[in-house]
């Protein structure tokens, strides 16, 4: 009962932290830390729950986002259908490339959900007609009946939080599911799920496309929120940071990646504002140099990043379930099967 | 008539052949016992019937059905349960969970992702059940990684019984185990094999003994003999097989 009204008063808290947040920080800020913390959070369902490491979700966010875009400018729909409309390119993109990567294990799996992400790059660089090419979807409207949103505005995080919070509740749910359940079984012994009777590769790709909606969702509200869709949602860079974020925060504690992402941008933000030089360079040109410098030094020193060990100081011994492994991926396959 | 049988299995790993040409017929509630020398075969034979292996050649047949082409989940659901040799577990859940695990397997539960876990306490008195068959019913709320390894092998039995299985492929699971628990574990599995068939891989000849209606000896991958416990022990070939081996 005391674990319960501990959680219940820590969601009461990040409730009202995002109630609060437009008014401490600029509300483009604050919005940008709920829908990365989502993105982080979707990341870590399938790394931290599934095991399996995607270096390819920039494909969903991203897509997702042209999508919305797409479906706001030129459908003049509300901005609620048109995160609908990114959630479900996320989706439709999520069944194949998932289908056919969680055939591979481990670091493959990376390469091949890395391999599909640049694919998308590439094809959204090329179909100007539609995607606008390296301009970009500009001037994307976020329209609501009897509400004017404008762009970076604390009216349109209002307005967008009520869906991401959709978003973070999904995701605490599915892990807290017979699913949830499940999931963990085929990460932590994927042999003995499946003797069990567990189809596990489709147990998988169940897991990668929920992972996949999440991205989308976060990431359709990214690009409404600020109104543009730009390349930059597809790269490699944008999978890169994501990961960084979830093990900024701890894999596999879900909240922590909120964390990590909240760590990387009000960081990226101080810096960009800073005046500090250092041995000549301004810290301000350099900001991938400083942020990378400190997630080195957080993961050396945390190595269950900064989420997973203040649990670890409050619980020692582990109290909330499932308490995954942090940073652990697969080993299956018939050669994991059994001994000789 | 046979519940299982193999058509001329043969398994080769890279040129070498771990499984050579061999023809089992598994007769309908019997202990079947699978023994042989150390890399005699055994345990890729066992991963080939539970589909854990593909053969390089030859057939597998469950009640008169190929069942050659399958893979191990798709089995599991025709009540085929196996155990694993090197205890296999997952370090995370309880030992109910386990068993829960296992008894949901059969369902389309485990789809469900917007549904609380709390459905699962359904699976809770029969999981007890269980686990009170196999004496672990007093550590049901205790997680597996600090368990000490014979009840690490019971509960792997837990989870064989949880699936109600017609046939059970047991990969050595008396391996390791101190005398007392070798006894228990000999209980068990006459008990759990009542009404059932069972395959059982199996180094020590005393539960062989015991437990087996019928034995096949393997040596480099083929049948040596075949029988009775008491025919195949007095063969001039299998002691011969026994004796050019330090230990048995
Ligand atoms: N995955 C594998 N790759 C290559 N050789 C293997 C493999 N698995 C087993 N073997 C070989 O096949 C033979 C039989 O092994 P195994 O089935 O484990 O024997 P047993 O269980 O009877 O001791 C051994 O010589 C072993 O080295
Ligand atoms: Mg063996």
């Amino acid at each position: 009962m005391r674990v319960q009204l501990r959680h219940r008063l820590g969601y009461l808290t990040a409730l009202l932290v995002a109630l609060a947040l437009p008014q401490v920080i600029y509300p483009g800020l604050a919005l940008d830390i709920v829908v990365w913390g989502l993105f982080a959070v979707s990341l870590d369902l399938l790394l931290g729950f599934g095991g399996l490491l995607s270096f390819g979700h920039a494909a969903f966010w991203g897509s997702a986002g042209y999508a919305a875009g797409l479906a706001a400018k030129h459908l003049g729909v509300p901005f609620p259908v048109a995160v609908l409309a990114g959630v479900t390119v996320a989706v439709l993109l999520a069944l194949p490339i998932g289908y056919l990567s969680i055939r591979r294990q481990a670091i493959y799996f990376a390469m091949v959900t890395l391999a599909f992400a640049q694919m998308l790059f590439y094809v959204t660089n090329e179909w100007r007609g539609l995607t606008g090419g390296e301009n970009g979807l500009q001037a994307i409207p976020r329209t609501f009946p009897g509400l004017t949103l404008p762009s970076g505005s604390a009216a349109f995080y209002y307005a967008a939080l009520p869906l991401a919070l959709l978003g973070y509740w999904l995701a605490w749910r599915a892990v807290h599911s017979p699913f949830g359940h499940v999931l963990v079984a085929i990460r932590d012994n994927e042999a003995r799920a499946q003797a069990l009777g567990y189809p596990t590769r489709r147990y998988k790709v169940l897991g990668f496309v929920l992972s996949a909606a999440l991205a989308g969702l976060a990431g359709s509200l990214f690009a409404l929120g600020h109104g543009f869709a730009a390349l930059e949602l597809l790269h490699w860079t944008t999978s890169g940071l994501v990961v960084m974020m979830v093990i900024l925060g701890g894999v596999g504690t879900l909240w922590g990646s909120v964390i990590g992402a909240a760590v990387v941008l009000l960081l990226r933000d101080w810096l960009s504002t800073s005046t500090l030089t250092l041995a000549g360079v301004s810290l301000k040109d350099a900001w991938g140099v400083v942020t990378g410098v400190i997630f080195v030094l957080i993961v050396l020193s945390f190595r269950r990043g900064v989420w997973g060990t203040l649990l670890q100081l409050r619980l020692p011994r582990g109290g909330s379930r499932p308490a995954p492994r942090a940073g652990q991926t697969t080993a299956g396959g018939p050669s994991a099967a059994d001994g000789g | 008539m046979a519940l299982l049988e193999t058509d001329s299995l043969i398994k080769d790993f890279r040129g070498f052949r771990a499984v050579n040409d061999v023809s089992l017929r598994i007769e309908e509630e019997t202990i079947h016992a699978l023994v042989g020398p150390n890399g005699a075969g055994k345990t890729t034979l066992f991963n080939l019937l539970s589909k854990f292996l593909q053969p390089s050649a030859g057939r597998i047949l469950y009640r008169g059905e190929e069942i050659t082409a399958l893979r191990p989940e798709q089995i599991a659901r025709r009540g085929v349960a196996r155990s694993f040799q090197i205890t296999s577990l997952f370090e995370q859940l309880t030992i109910l969970e386990h068993v829960a695990l296992a008894l949901q397997a059969d369902t389309a539960l485990g789809y469900r992702f917007w549904q609380s876990e709390r459905v699962l306490d359904q699976f809770r008195e029969r999981a007890l059940a269980i686990l009170d068959e196999v004496g672990l019913r007093d550590l049901a709320e205790r997680e597996v990684h600090a368990l000490p390894y014979g009840q690490k092998r019971s509960l792997e039995m837990a989870l064989v019984l949880a699936r109600d299985p017609a046939l059970l492929l047991l990969d050595e699971p008396t391996a390791g185990m101190g005398r007392e628990d070798v006894e228990r574990m000999i209980a068990l599995i006459r008990r759990a094999g009542t009404g059932r068939t069972v395959v059982l891989v199996e180094h020590n000849m005393g539960v062989v003994a015991e437990l087996a209606d019928r034995v096949t000896v393997l040596q480099r991958g083929s049948v040596l003999a075949e029988g009775t416990y008491a025919a195949v022990r007095d063969d001039p070939q299998v002691i011969e097989a026994y004796l050019g081996q330090t230990h048995a």
